[in-house]
């Protein structure tokens, strides 16, 4: 735990330094308006990436899952999507995160109604289903009335999941539901590691599962929709995360939640610095978006994990 | 002390359980014999409190063990064992290393327990019951997996805990084992309470809900250590 906050603060410290494909001590102004901003969200986006996976995997009793499952990443990029459609983020620029915020509350209520008076580890994730599906084809919708070329690709850009070119005001923006979800999902711990036995077992200890589960939707929506509201959709961080800190801290969901934030802002914060200094050493004319270099480390991750599971 | 009177039950529109009426006193232990489907897992629910409409029941004071039990991470046997202590909202150690060592299984407190075998977990689960100290336990099929030497020692155990002055309600498709080691056997057949006699009168209703035959065995069999 020690060594992860050494890391992460190391991290940070290195962040701040690196440029996109530049690496020098900066200017006072690029530090606080640029790099301090990405780094910032990096840290917010990824901690609560890390935490939601961590608890939705204990709750859900099912290592594959991910905060994406839920459907809150698909409502919260198609909230974005519709404030950049109707050209209102070109008239103000708070305007796409604040559709982004929108379309994450929308799509948690959904999904809580869709769950059910008493949601279930099932009723659940077919909730989430439901609401991915629901965000999926509205964003299609979305995508095939873009009233131009170019919005289409700046809109496709921006789904990709980046912190370029993000402000102190996206900070503003993200900081305090992120914080707010992520104080609901540590506070689960308990319920978590006894919804290990089953969801009947947790009950006769005393633990109210389906507040434990709705409790545990609600703070990844917090967490992972404002994530998503300034930084797009980006991938594979939350399913990683456990799994990188289990074999170190021992399988128990509870155990993880506390380092859960820490690695999964280090991973994030890493997987920037990795995108800016890309056009060094690749022939790129600019640094990707971050949750391509996400999706592209983790997907073969995935595999390794879905092979290991497998009998 | 823990029952239920007049308990009528349907699970999806299908009657389960038809006007049960069960009660288990302290310093008993009462094995529920029956065919499957007969009801003996919805009645031990009920008795938990986990179905729609049933009493709640304090966590602190009954303790429940589902059949087929199992941990969907790999915990530490003690670790699995330290959620007994949940409802007490404590990370006292002496409980937790007390039911290991009564469940035969404190030799292995640090192993994992999806890499032992499914006996040795299985004690695992018992031994998260007894680490909440409750005065009910609820077990559903606990000599499940475990060789013959390993459920007569449970037998033996939980033979033991009510002797102490606890309620021990178990559901045991063992008949042997239920009529040697309860006071009372309860038999369920088709959700109703066919018989509810002590152990040693048991058998021939027992037998009945079954439908075998039963008799002296002249072939030479296992017989219970000591």
């Amino acid at each position: 735990m020690k060594w992860l906050l050494a890391a992460l603060l190391a991290l940070l410290a290195v962040s701040l330094l690196i440029g996109d494909a530049t690496l020098a001590l900066p200017d006072a102004p690029i530090l606080w308006q640029i790099r301090l901003p990405r780094s910032l969200l990096a840290l917010l986006v990824g901690g609560g990436l890390g935490l939601s996976g961590a608890v939705l995997q204990g709750g859900l009793r099912n290592p594959l899952a991910d905060p994406g499952l839920l459907g809150i990443t698909g409502t919260a990029g198609l909230g974005a999507v519709i404030a950049f459609y109707w050209g209102l983020a070109q008239l103000f620029a708070p305007a796409l995160p604040a559709g982004g915020l929108l379309g994450a509350g929308i799509g948690a209520g959904l999904l809580l109604a869709f769950a059910g008076r008493a949601p279930s580890g099932p009723s659940l994730i077919l909730a989430g289903v439901a609401v991915s599906a629901i965000a999926a084809s509205l964003l299609a919708l979305a995508l095939t009335l873009a009233p131009n070329p170019f919005a289409l690709a700046e809109i496709t850009f921006w789904l990709m999941g980046g912190l370029a070119d993000r402000s102190l005001l996206h900070v503003a923006l993200a900081a305090p539901p992120i914080l707010l979800g992520a104080a609901i999902l540590l506070r689960l711990g308990p319920g978590l590691d006894a919804l290990s036995l089953g969801e009947d077992t947790a009950a006769s200890l005393g633990v109210p599962v389906a507040r434990t589960l709705r409790l545990a939707a609600a703070g990844t929506a917090l967490a992972v929709g404002a994530g998503t509201a300034v930084a797009g959709a980006i991938g594979f961080i939350g399913l990683v995360v456990p799994h990188l800190l289990r074999p170190w801290l021992g399988e128990r969901p509870g155990a993880l939640l506390a380092a859960a934030p820490l690695a999964g802002a280090a991973l994030l914060l890493a997987a920037d610095m990795l995108v800016r200094l890309a056009p060094l050493v690749l022939p790129l004319s600019a640094a990707p978006p971050v949750g391509v270099l996400t999706a592209l480390l983790g997907a073969p991750f995935l595999v390794a994990i879905a092979r290991k599971a497998a009998p | 002390m823990i029952g239920l009177s007049h308990a009528t039950l349907a699970l999806g529109g299908h009657v389960v359980l038809h006007d049960v009426g069960f009660a288990a006193g302290a310093g008993e232990l009462v094995a529920l014999c029956g065919p499957n489907g007969a009801g003996k897992s919805t009645l031990l629910r009920a008795l938990a409190g986990l179905l729609p409409g049933t009493p709640g029941r304090d966590p602190r004071r009954v303790a429940y063990l589902p059949q087929g039990a199992r941990c969907a991470w790999g915990l530490t046997v003690e670790q699995v064992a330290a959620l007994g202590r949940i409802p007490h909202r404590d990370r006292v150690a002496a409980p937790v290393t007390n039911a290991l060592e009564l469940c035969g299984i404190l030799g292995l407190r640090a192993a994992r327990v999806d890499r032992i075998s499914g006996g040795e977990a299985r004690r695992a689960m018992l031994a998260r019951a007894f680490a909440t100290e409750p005065e009910v336990f609820l077990l559903d099929e606990p000599t499940a997996d475990l060789d013959p030497a390993a459920s007569h020692a449970v037998m033996r155990l939980l033979r033991a805990t009510a002797d102490a002055g606890r309620t021990v309600v178990v559901v045991l498709h063992a008949l042997d084992l239920a009529l040697r080691y309860a006071h009372r056997v309860v038999v369920l057949a088709e959700g109703r309470v066919a018989a509810d006699l002590p152990a040693s009168q048991a058998l021939p209703a027992a037998a009945a809900a079954f439908g075998l035959p039963f008799g002296p065995d002249p072939e030479p069999r296992l017989l219970p250590p000591g």
